[in-house]
């Protein structure tokens, strides 16, 4: 069968995916870990638990502070130290509750048995109440909650539900492995989705790069036979798994600008928070774990690592853990190398979307700035068709009216544009920027009416 | 040919009359009536249009200085007193005398105080930089050092210092107008009072991390101690978010903070002497004695 791909732009870096051999691996437990009240969108969740209380593993600490918001719970047992600012990965001070870890006790009515449970529940709120409960947000990247994703605005019905497998960042392998290892809870989280969303079919979309996955996958939904899932392969391309691509790849339609995907009767989940859902919904097990990837292209093989973490952990006990950082190492990446975050305090918590930690080397960093030579590589590789020397140009004079023209509204931050510019113009941080701007002048239309 | 030539002429001309007749009777039927103490009052105004007054320009503050017809809501601080003098002279009004005011940097943070704690490649705009991340040292609230502020002043009153990173107000080319400030997305820059012959102190740090780690960030930076605040005879010192601010209005610039100050946090510009931190003390010492010597008088008389 023809492999499938979307339509405009996007770009081929090399995938070295060097830990795909690295089976998960589970961490021990550090002496503190630091819960996050900020890791997910929308409004920080609200503290519930008072300094001095003694918490249980998968206990609720925080409820959610919005509609677009998730309950956090307790990653560990132990005690609460304290609940006050703490540095965030990007160094800005986020609300942290700190617990020191004593023992690892789990709240009741987790089951943690790795029996498969395929029986689907029967009722749909039950189900959305359990992975609302449970705080599973949206693993892929933005960490939206997932109850909301779940839950169609009225009048309009999901055709497809498509599951992201195609982990298009090189290096990123943590989607891989759980693929790999935990392939049948992959599978029965699907058909939940399904259900909630009203036993639409379901597309699980793999990347070419990732054979064994995809033979894994097949056979699973072979063998558990759920109705309307199959399995399509993607052909290797950057951003593959960006949510608009995805659907232009899988079903063939295009979101409108300033549309969601439900528009066009698409719902997209990662294929870590099937995994999530499955555990909220099956075993009632919040998401206080999730997978993340020590790699890069300047770390020894036997250093890189797959881990099972627990939300909260320090990334420096995890680095510590692999060996600490390796010589040579100029940049600190959490996430890919196209969308990931730079790793400004290592000291940082893990949150419940954290991918990797990526060690980039000498020849990774930015070369000298020079003029845009109004060749159009940038164009050429957005898959938005946008024209990112143009918003970029916009910016600079700070015309707001002509950016919102130029759709600069649309951009996913893919870094497409910057990637493929020869003259090493840092073209996205300034087109961020001019989003950020657009998207306020937007919304504040958008209250006025 | 003769004739074509004859007849452009004519047609041509015949036109220009008529059409110069139209623009005349436009002109005279639609003319906007304005006030000519608009016009006179941009003149007068330095014209550099750099909104420092709260207007669009030079010429939307006198429309609306005119139209309100007193100088209440109007104050150019980049003319200051000898142009609002002249500004008031021709609409026949009274202005209130403002200080004079001046930008003043609020960061400590220079190469050797704040050390590098990581490499900063992408854009060179603070306004980039500050919504990637805390910055390129362990001090999430100082200055970024990429320069916004110097690209914002139309009077050529900052430049970058190079061997600190940071910016240097020029105060005799500052005309307060305030664009700097609200360039700089740390909000380090404050349009304070200039002062007596230019004397004025402040804290000149922003951190509003606790002690500990604003220490560690910064050596120079504000830990929020509190000495400053308790010696303050004057209570022009508050102490919030673990940050000092001096209030010029209440501040008699006895620079007894200064000297007291750990950190050297606190700054004080364009006094003739240099800090005598060891006079200051001890007049602090004797001051708090004779205090104690009273209460205890007191205390006998009482008893």
């Amino acid at each position: 069968m023809a492999k499938l791909t979307f339509s405009i732009g996007g770009i081929h870096p090399a995938d070295s995916k060097l830990a795909k051999d690295c089976k998960i691996e589970v961490l021990p437990l550090p002496d503190k870990v630091y819960v996050s009240m900020a890791q997910h969108l929308g409004a920080p969740a609200k503290p519930v638990v008072a300094v001095g209380d003694s918490v249980k593993a998968g206990q609720i600490l925080a409820e959610p502070g919005g509609f677009i918001s998730a309950y956090v719970h307790s990653p560990v047992s132990g005690t609460v130290k304290s609940i006050g600012p703490r540095k965030d990965l990007a160094g800005f001070n986020q609300t942290h509750i700190e617990i020191d870890v004593q023992g690892d006790e789990w709240a009741e009515g987790i089951d943690l048995s790795p029996e498969l449970v395929t029986a689907l529940p029967e009722d749909t709120a039950f189900i959305l109440d359990r992975i609302k409960m449970n705080g599973v947000v949206g693993l892929g990247g933005a960490t939206f909650p997932t109850h909301v994703k779940l839950s169609p605005p009225p009048g309009k019905k999901a055709d497809c539900l498509i599951l992201n497998g195609a982990e298009c960042e090189p290096f990123l392998t943590s989607d891989y492995r759980i693929l790999l290892e935990s392939t049948d809870e992959i599978v029965v989280g699907a058909a939940i989705m399904q259900k909630v969303l009203g036993g639409c079919p379901c597309v699980i979309g793999i990347e070419e790069n990732k054979p064994e996955a995809i033979k894994a996958v097949k056979a699973s939904v072979a063998r558990l036979a759920y109705p309307g899932i199959r399995v399509e392969t993607l052909r290797k391309r950057y951003p593959q798994g960006g949510e608009k691509q995805l659907i232009d790849a899988v079903m063939h339609r295009q979101v409108r600008s300033g549309g969601l995907p439900i528009d066009v009767g698409a719902v997209v989940q990662n294929v870590a928070t099937s995994l999530a859902v499955y555990e909220a919904v099956q075993k009632n097990k919040p998401l206080v774990t999730n997978v993340l990837t020590i790699t890069g292209d300047c770390i020894a093989p036997e250093r890189q690592h797959n881990y099972f973490f627990r939300i909260g952990m320090p990334l420096s006990f995890i680095a510590e853990q692999a060996g600490g950082v390796p010589e040579g190492a100029v940049k600190l990446i959490s996430g890919g190398p196209m969308m990931g975050k730079a790793i400004a305090n290592l000291d940082a918590a893990t949150v419940k979307g954290s991918s990797s930690i990526l060690y980039l080397g000498e020849s990774t960093r930015r070369g000298q700035q020079g003029p845009c030579i109004r060749c159009g590589r940038c164009a050429d590789a957005c898959p938005m068709g946008l024209e990112p020397f143009l918003l970029k140009r916009l910016w600079a004079a700070g015309d707001a009216s002509a950016l919102e023209a130029n759709a600069v509204q649309d951009c996913i931050e893919c870094g497409c544009c910057q990637y493929s510019c020869p003259a090493n113009i840092p073209l996205l941080d300034n087109i961020r920027m001019a989003k950020a701007q657009v998207m306020g002048i937007i919304r504040a239309r958008n209250a006025k009416k | 040919m003769t004739n074509t030539i004859i007849w452009t002429v004519a047609i041509l001309t015949v036109l220009g009359l008529v059409l110069s007749l139209v623009l005349f009777w436009v002109a005279r039927k639609f003319r906007v009536e304005e006030d000519p103490r608009i016009d006179e009052i941009e003149k007068t105004l330095p014209g550099a249009n750099c909104g420092g007054c709260g207007f669009a320009g030079c010429r939307a503050f006198a429309d609306a200085a005119v139209k309100a017809g007193n100088l209440d809501a109007n104050y150019c601080p980049v003319g200051g007193n000898e142009v609002m003098a002249k500004v008031a002279a021709i609409l026949g009004c009274e202005v209130k005398e403002a200080a004079p005011m001046v930008a003043v940097v609020r960061c400590n943070g220079s190469c050797a105080n704040r050390p590098r704690v990581n490499v900063y490649e992408g854009e060179q705009s603070c306004r980039v930089k500050a919504t990637l991340y805390s910055g390129d040292t362990l001090c999430s609230f100082g200055c970024l050092g990429c320069g916004d502020c110097v690209a914002a002043c139309a009077f050529g009153a900052i430049a970058m210092d190079a061997q600190t990173g940071l910016p240097v107000v020029d105060q005799d080319k500052c005309t307060a107008c305030g664009k700097c400030a609200s360039a700089c997305p740390k909000n380090i820059i404050e349009v304070r009072p200039k002062g007596p012959r230019g004397m004025r102190e402040y804290v000149s740090c922003v951190n509003k991390d606790k002690g500990p780690a604003a220490r560690k960030a910064c050596s120079a930076a504000c830990i929020g101690c509190g000495i400053c605040v308790k010696t303050c005879t004057h209570q022009a010192i508050t102490l919030a978010d673990n940050v000092a601010w001096i209030d010029p209005a209440k501040c008699k610039l006895c620079r007894e903070c200064e000297a007291l100050c750990p950190t050297g946090a606190i700054h004080g510009v364009n006094f003739p002497k240099p800090l005598d931190k060891e006079g200051i003390k001890q007049r602090i010492e004797a001051r708090k004695a004779k205090a104690a010597a009273e209460v205890a008088k007191k205390e006998e008389n009482n008893g």
